[in-house]
């Protein structure tokens, strides 16, 4: 009988060597496909679930520490690729797989993700417009994380090269594949410890799956937590991925990016020479306002005008004196007119006046001397008398006081 | 210190709008315009003589090291 010839197994010891066949290799790191049900997120962390099929079930556990690189949650019925190694839970007896990773599988599942973790880091704000980063004018020195091979890193420095010559930092970067993910995060971690002022982070186009590194929440928050601002050009303008959400300015293609990251050398030597000519045409107008403006200071001084301004005193002058003369003139008349006044007045006490009313005047001559007292005369002396209208020669004959009072 | 690119253009456009509002005894704006002018040369002789470098960043055990990065050579790596 087989269990004389093998002996007894306790049920432990039973199941520990069913677990030796089990685990010794052939169901190590396999992949199986199926559909998630039974789904259980233990407050502990791990993660509880049955893989199923129409015909089959397969138990599940996904380790916390493994869950943590999960890209989306679990959800029941959804379709997925595990992979895992198998393993037996000793306690129930039973087989199960410890599983390692996760991947949506087929294209609906994939956009299930996407847009699962799209609509996390929404609500979490990491596309939000106060976080994004506003990118060198001039950039000194631009990072570059792509492929090696491929056109996108031929097409960034073409563009580059013929707009505006900067200097470049190509950092080979893994995007695509299993070690996308992490090689993504090592470059921009890498170029952050540069001097790169700006970070290009391109891909060309392809599926969702060929781009999936850059749906990835790790990538997403690499890209987040950059201190310097990333321009995101995966695939092209139709995809779009978590990292364009994230990242500081979407560009449509790698050359697009190219174009955003530096200016046109020929459109900034157009606006200086611009700003040239509006310099020195702004010169010209400044200087010409100042040249009238000192020409009207000028004619303020000028000879002709000085002259002509003297000639208009001195005739002013001229006209002062006329005025004068006639001042005086006036002022002569109306003394001659006063003095006049006064002569009528003399003429009434004047001796003439006597003589009219009938009176003479008597002179002794040859002297003319006024005879005013018998005394002044002596007989025989010869005598003028002067009269009203003429004179009469006479001689004293005789004379007599007399006393008229 | 030298300007950068992006101060020289900034203060050249600055330069080109104080001289457009006037207002300037003839001493500031000759010169500004000295200055002005001065920057628009180095402007674009800093244009004219910009040079590419382009480099390598490599990583290797935990240090980074960064060498010429050679065009031509694209496509022959990995």
């Amino acid at each position: 009988m087989v269990f004389e010839e093998k002996g007894i197994y306790t049920v432990h010891e039973f199941t520990l060597a069913v677990k030796g066949i089990l685990t010794s290799g052939q169901f190590n790191d396999v992949w199986v496909r199926g559909e998630i049900s039974n789904f259980t997120n233990h407050k502990s962390g791990h993660r509880y679930f049955t893989l199923k099929d129409k015909a089959s079930q397969l138990q599940c556990v996904m380790f916390k520490w493994y869950g943590n690189n999960l890209r989306f949650e679990l959800e029941h019925g959804m379709k997925v690729l595990v992979l895992g190694d198998l393993d037996v839970y000793e306690q129930k007896g039973v087989y199960q797989l410890k599983v390692r990773a996760i991947r949506p599988d087929g294209i609906g599942e994939l956009y299930k993700a996407y847009e699962q973790l799209k609509n996390k880091l929404a609500m979490e704000g990491l596309f939000s417009p106060e976080h994004k980063k506003s990118l060198p004018k001039f950039p000194k020195k631009i990072g570059i994380a792509t492929s090696p091979t491929g056109a996108v890193l031929h097409d960034i420095l073409t563009v580059i090269r013929r707009r505006y010559p900067v200097n470049l930092l190509f950092i080979p970067t893994i995007v695509q594949g299993e070690y996308a993910t992490q090689s993504i995060i090592n470059s921009i971690s890498a170029l952050n410890k540069t001097d790169v002022d700006l970070i290009i982070l391109g891909r060309g186009g392809g599926s969702i799956e060929d781009l999936w590194a850059f749906n990835e929440e790790l990538v997403a928050r690499a890209i987040f937590n950059s201190r310097i601002p990333i321009i995101s050009a995966v695939g092209h303008e139709t995809d779009y991925t978590i990292a364009d959400f994230v990242a500081d300015v979407r560009a449509p293609t790698p050359s697009a990016a190219a174009e955003i990251a530096v200016p046109d050398r020929t459109e900034i030597t157009n606006h200086i020479n611009r700003l040239g000519e509006r310099l020195i045409e702004n010169q010209r107008r400044n200087i010409n306002d100042i040249a009238s403006h000192i020409s009207e200071l000028e004619a303020g001084v000028e000879p002709r005008l000085f002259l002509e301004r003297l000639a208009d005193y001195m005739q002013y002058i001229d006209e002062m004196t006329q005025r004068q003369i006639l001042n005086v003139k006036r002022i002569l008349e109306a003394r001659e007119a006063v003095f006049n006044a006064h002569a009528g007045k003399l003429d009434a006490v004047s001796p003439l006046g006597t003589l009219l009313r009938g009176y003479s005047i008597t002179l002794k001559l040859p002297y003319k001397a006024l005879v005013r007292s018998v005394g002044d005369v002596e007989k025989n002396d010869e005598l003028e008398i002067i009269v009203n209208d003429g004179k009469i020669k006479s001689k004293v004959n005789d004379k007599e006081v007399c006393t008229w009072k | 210190m030298e300007m950068s690119f992006e101060e020289a253009i900034l203060e050249l456009e600055s330069i080109v709008e104080k001289l457009e509002k006037g207002q300037l005894s003839l001493d500031e704006s000759l010169m500004l315009f000295e200055k002005g002018i001065k920057l628009v040369r180095e402007c674009n002789t800093k244009l004219k003589s910009a040079q590419q470098k382009v480099e390598q960043l490599i990583e290797e055990n935990g240090e980074l090291r960064t060498e010429p990065f050679e065009v031509e050579k694209e496509g022959k790596l990995e």
